[in-house]
């Protein structure tokens, strides 16, 4: 009951965009994609939604392979947000909707809880080109792709180009989606929401997965963890103390990335003395930290 | 002499006024530029009684009065030529009188010669021959372009994606030419209904020339046939090109350019079977009735307008146009799969490639 990924390669030309990538995506969870644009995100959910082909490697879910005989049981919201702009929202998931195999009379009911849902239910006989491109748009394509009742949901940067009260909203809806019974699978490069939302996750950088797995397992097999000190005398000294991978000043404290939990305690030995410590406070890395050491490459 | 003149006009016709103008010729042109009269004639008689006329118009626009006048003049004037010189008017009837001319066809050797089409049938068959190529440029260049527009808007407003991630691309496709085809044909109905109904009402106005060449009445039931069969061949042949290339561009502003070469095909078949209209066996309509872009027009040409076919040519043809169609139709598929996740502004033919290559594994 999993979808499942076994050296999956998608060339195009001579460009590789999606590098052997081994996944398994378990039924009922959220699974996180990360990556910067190009990483091969995009690339990856065509192919398993079967409008891409892939070079080589096969794809299942649930032991078969996609194709549109499954299309009522899988909702898509694609990176490119498109609607017809000339149609009311009502016309459109109606359309949309009978192309998943709805009826008409369930769409309508759907979508006005949807709508009240999303605090919205004005948009019901606009046209979709009156609603603001950004927000209220975006709404209605992700009804477009949950209305139907998906088992396997796909949402391609579901978040971006939103104010944080609709993430939050959206992020709710999304959430329980899952705990009717939806397995969800998206894709962002905001590492937060992944961190927030995802039991499991897969990095991805120029279309080669660089790391992927339970969440709190990638972080515990991480080792490194995040010591924040703040005291009032100078902190210079701890990054000579061994263990100490990297400091960063801020105005109030200092920011340690340690090799291990372990080398926490030699440092507290080492402020014993020198003066008042207001906070010292061990924490998990974030996936961030882990993101910018396993990539080498910087995040917004 | 006018009374001779008005006796003439107005007999033929109750409406045409004719009236003897008193006074001088400055006077009566005066009163044209008036508008109390349309125009003016001036009539003299020469010294052996025959008449000569000028006439006094505003404009050009009464050439129809002028023609008329200047018919009964020339008659009247041969009227009197012949009564000075003393021949008999029965002998002048006789000259003008038209020979017995007839067509007759030669009988086959079984004495059949029911297959021939028959006059009536050929000019019926012309005139939807003529109807049919009308139907077919306008359909295809409207239509054509409409389903190019309609794909080409699915892709700038972005909506295609999810499109083809609920349905199958070549459904989509064929889904597309089908709907704009009913509704091609739900317009064309309209017109062709109100076209008859005017036709209908007017139909005592509307006699001579034009409609008796191109007359509707008598069509064979076979000519008729051939007429759908050509058109729905014709237009799935052409909407499958445009639904391909409409998949291409990504701007509907690009759709226009793109669909110049087949424009110019339709144009180029038209000219063709217009060509041929009157010399339905020459050469290049013979040769054109086998090449796909051409063959609905032109075929549909030689079966409505000719006396007899041979029925493998025709199957022939309509052989080469279905697997045309089938060809582009599974090349359009593909094209149609990979053009639609495609965005760019090139509109060339290396689009074709990149296309097919999308839509493929490698």
């Amino acid at each position: 009951m999993t979808l499942k990924l076994e050296n999956v390669t998608k060339k195009f030309g001579s460009f590789t965009a999606v590098d052997n990538l081994s996944l398994e995506i378990p039924d009922n969870q959220i699974f996180g994609f990360l990556g910067a644009n190009g990483a091969g995100k995009t690339t990856t959910f065509r192919m398993i939604l079967n409008l891409l082909d892939q070079s080589s490697g096969t794809i299942t879910w649930r032991e078969q392979k996609i194709d549109y005989s499954k299309s009522d049981l899988i909702g898509y919201l694609p990176e490119e947000r498109g609607l017809y702009p000339k149609l009311k929202v009502r016309e459109q998931l109606i359309y949309l909707g009978k192309l998943r195999g709805m009826t008409k009379q369930d769409v309508i009911e759907e979508l006005t809880k949807w709508l009240d849902r999303l605090k919205v239910p004005q948009y019901m006989d606009m046209k979709v080109e009156e609603l603001s491109k950004g927000g209220n748009q975006q709404k209605i394509q992700f009804i477009s792709a949950v209305i139907h009742k998906p088992q396997l949901l796909i949402l391609d940067e579901p978040f971006s180009g939103l104010d944080p009260v609709n993430v939050e909203l959206l992020k709710e809806a999304v959430v329980e989606l899952k705990e009717n019974g939806t397995s969800i699978v998206f894709s962002s490069h905001r590492m937060e929401h992944v961190e927030e939302l995802c039991q499991h996750l897969c990095m991805m950088q120029h279309g080669k997965p660089i790391l992927h797995g339970d969440i709190r397992e990638i972080k515990r097999s991480f080792g490194k963890k995040n010591l924040s000190i703040q005291a009032d005398f100078n902190l210079d000294f701890v990054e000579r103390i061994p263990g100490v991978v990297k400091v960063k000043y801020l105005a109030d404290r200092a920011l340690c990335q340690i090799e291990n939990e372990d080398i926490s305690q030699h440092i507290l030995e080492q402020l014993i003395g020198k003066g008042f410590v207001r906070k010292f406070e061990l924490d998990e890395p974030s996936l961030n930290d882990i993101f910018i050491e396993k990539a080498g490459a910087a995040y917004e | 002499m006018y009374q001779q003149l008005e006796a003439r006009l107005t007999a033929g016709d109750a409406n045409f006024d004719i009236q003897r103008f008193d006074g001088s010729l400055d006077e009566a042109k005066e009163a044209v530029l008036d508008e109390s009269y349309v125009s003016a004639i001036e009539i003299t008689e020469s010294a052996d009684g025959l008449p000569s006329a000028v006439y006094h118009s505003a404009d050009y626009s009464t050439q129809s009065i002028e023609m008329r006048l200047q018919n009964e003049l020339q008659q009247m004037k041969v009227e009197i030529a012949t009564n000075q010189s003393g021949i008999d008017p029965a002998i002048i009837a006789s000259i003008y009188e038209p020979i017995p001319f007839e067509n007759k066809l030669i009988a086959s050797g079984d004495g059949e010669t029911s297959d021939v089409k028959t006059e009536e049938e050929l000019s019926g068959a012309r005139g939807l021959v003529y109807v049919i190529l009308f139907l077919l440029y306008f359909t295809v260049i409207a239509y054509g372009n409409m389903i190019a527009m309609d794909i080409a808007n699915e892709k700038t407003s972005r909506v295609m994606e999810i499109l083809i991630s609920s349905s199958s691309p070549v459904s989509q496709m064929f889904a597309k030419i089908l709907g704009i085809g009913l509704v091609g044909l739900t317009q064309i109905l309209a017109f062709l209904v109100v076209g008859y109904l005017v036709i209908v009402q007017k139909q005592d106005e509307l006699v001579g020339g034009f409609f008796e060449f191109f007359g509707l009445s008598d069509i064979s039931p076979s000519t008729f046939v051939y007429a759908v069969v050509f058109f729905l061949l014709g237009y799935f042949l052409y909407a499958t090109l445009a639904a391909m290339l409409g998949s291409l561009v990504s701007r509907t502003e690009d759709v226009q350019q793109l669909m110049m070469p087949v424009t110019l095909l339709i144009v180029a078949a038209f000219m063709i079977t217009m060509f041929g209209l009157n010399m339905p066996e020459s050469t290049i309509v013979v040769v054109s009735s086998y090449i796909p872009f051409f063959s609905p027009l032109s075929m549909f040409l030689r079966v409505g307008g000719l006396l007899d076919i041979p029925f493998w040519e025709i199957g022939l043809s309509i052989l080469i146009l279905i697997a045309t169609i089938i060809l582009f139709a599974v090349v359009g598929a593909r094209v149609y799969r990979g053009g639609v996740l495609m965005y760019g502004t090139s509109t060339s033919l290396k689009d074709f490639k990149k296309a097919l290559q999308l839509s493929k594994k490698e």
